[in-house]
């Protein structure tokens, strides 16, 4: 099972894929929309690699309440 | 009163060269840019047609295009970034788009930009992630990414350009007609610049596969750089191409009070359709006939007047002759001096880019008093009764226009007429 630090690394990274954002910028209290400017779209590209990466589902209704990249790696982390 | 046109940038990424300079000098020296396919579909689908003009450098090692901005645009929609990008920083404007230039207002910038397939490799390639992978796995960009505006309005979107953001869809008229459209927006007033072109990425097995079906594709595979051959007795067919081109027009008012340098006038454009077959051209020529005289009065101009012509020369067997009955229908005895080169036979058949491509090359060949060659021209067809340009030739000193031809599956026929300038 994948710890809070090791999500975080697997989750920046999954970012920067998609978006051109620095994994060094993904932090826990970054907020995907006003920090890292990343739009619903790309969210949703983020949500399904992340789905494949850790093994878990994240459910299209549960996306709207992971506002923070903190919000993601705990959902991700209970999830698995 | 009609405001007069200019172009003033140049860019393409094509078969023979990834900008418009380095097109253009090859086109001069007749370099192919057509080569053997050997992607492992090839084989995979027993493809009876396995050759094409490819860009010749691709798009990941391009400063133009950053790998993310990759990721959400089609090929095609990379290609028409990427030449517009050029087009825009050769035409020498103080910012990187119309917001953060000061001579530029944005809602007085528009962009008339074409292709004639579209996004064809994502509507496939999504096709096969749903079956193969299921819905949720589908790309969230799917639509933007395969809508044929996609292009156009990635465009407007990277330079801020807000008068206007069209796209013609006319097959292979598709590039010419965008540039017909963005000279109607800067003569009607509605805009002082218009970034115009087109694109086209179809390189994939099944626009091959269909169009070798319709038995309109050479099947000289062996031979892969003889293989397009407009007005050879053994042309045996077309060969697909990709890549991009763009143009930027300007009112030559807003160009000369920037100090811009001038490529050429764009006198005048045509188009007409002719209604005849949905793929075969008029025997008679008289639809492409009336684009070119359509052209003229566009374009103030006379038969008299033009020197070159960049031909719609497919390498069709049943294409090529009645673009030739067009051009004598139009242009009477003066067809006669005129210099007509077919640069198809470099760099393929690009569908939706085919007339912007073949616009830029004919923009420099009046800047340049120079026409570019025609390869592969063995043994002229007899029925072919023009001056074709086998090896690059000078043409007049003196103000000269020249003339590119485009036609289209669905009778579709569009002409841009460009003028030296001193």
């Amino acid at each position: 099972m994948a710890d809070q630090n090791e999500i975080l690394a697997g989750l920046a990274e999954i970012v920067n894929e998609e978006t051109g954002v620095e994994t060094a910028d993904v932090q826990l209290e970054k907020s995907f929309t006003e920090d890292l400017d990343i739009d619903s779209i790309s969210m949703m590209t983020i949500v399904v690699n992340a789905e494949e990466k850790f093994g878990v589902t994240i459910p299209d209704e549960e996306v709207k309440n992971l506002k923070t990249v903190g919000d993601a790696v705990s959902f991700i982390e209970n999830a698995s | 009163m009609s405001r007069t046109v200019v172009v003033t940038g140049l860019g393409a990424i094509s078969p023979i060269g990834s900008s418009a300079d380095q097109m253009w000098q090859n086109a001069l020296q007749g370099v192919s840019g057509v080569k053997a396919l050997t992607d492992e579909w090839v084989a995979e689908y027993d493809l009876p047609v396995y050759i094409a003009g490819r860009i010749s450098h691709p798009v990941s090692e391009s400063e133009f295009i950053t790998r993310v901005e990759a990721k959400r645009l089609d090929p095609s929609g990379q290609y028409a970034v990427h030449s517009a990008r050029q087009a825009w920083k050769d035409a020498g404007f103080s910012g990187e788009d119309a917001e953060d230039s000061e001579e530029l207002d944005p809602e007085r910038v528009g962009v008339s930009y074409a292709t004639g397939i579209g996004g064809v490799w994502t509507l496939l390639d999504s096709w096969d992630t749903l079956r193969e992978r299921g819905p949720r796995r589908v790309m969230p960009m799917t639509v933007p990414m395969l809508m044929p505006n996609g292009s156009a309005a990635a465009i407007a979107l990277n330079h801020k350009a807000r008068a206007a953001a069209q796209t013609v869809v006319s097959a292979c008229a598709s590039g010419t007609e965008s540039i017909h459209i963005g000279l109607e927006l800067i003569r009607s007033g509605k805009a002082d610049v218009v970034i115009t072109g087109g694109t086209e990425a179809s390189i994939h097995p099944l626009p091959l596969a269909a169009f070798a079906r319709m038995q309109a594709l050479s099947t000289r595979n062996d031979e892969p750089e003889r293989a397009s051959r407009p007005y050879d007795l053994d042309r045996d067919g077309f060969v697909m191409g990709e890549g991009a081109a763009a143009l930027v027009l300007e009112s030559e008012e807003h160009a000369k009070a920037r100090g811009a340098r001038i490529y050429a006038e764009l006198a005048g454009t045509g188009v007409s359709s002719d209604a005849f077959h949905i793929t075969a051209p008029d025997n008679e020529g008289e639809g492409a006939a009336r684009s070119l005289r359509e052209a003229m009065e566009s374009g103030d101009f006379a038969a008299r007047d033009v020197v070159h012509v960049n031909a719609h020369a497919t390498s069709t067997p049943v294409g090529d002759i009645p673009e030739a009955t067009a051009l004598r229908r139009a242009f009477g005895d003066a067809t006669d001096d005129i210099a007509v080169s077919a640069t198809k036979s470099m760099t393929g058949h690009l569908l939706g880019a085919a007339g912007a491509i073949e616009s830029v090359m004919t923009v420099l060949a009046v800047h340049d008093h120079k026409a570019p060659a025609t390869i592969n021209l063995e043994n002229k067809d007899p029925k072919i009764d023009l001056d074709v340009v086998t090896e690059a030739r000078d043409l007049p000193s003196g103000q000269i226009v020249a003339v590119s031809n485009s036609f289209g599956f669905g009778g579709h026929n569009a002409v841009a007429a460009f003028r030296s300038v001193s």
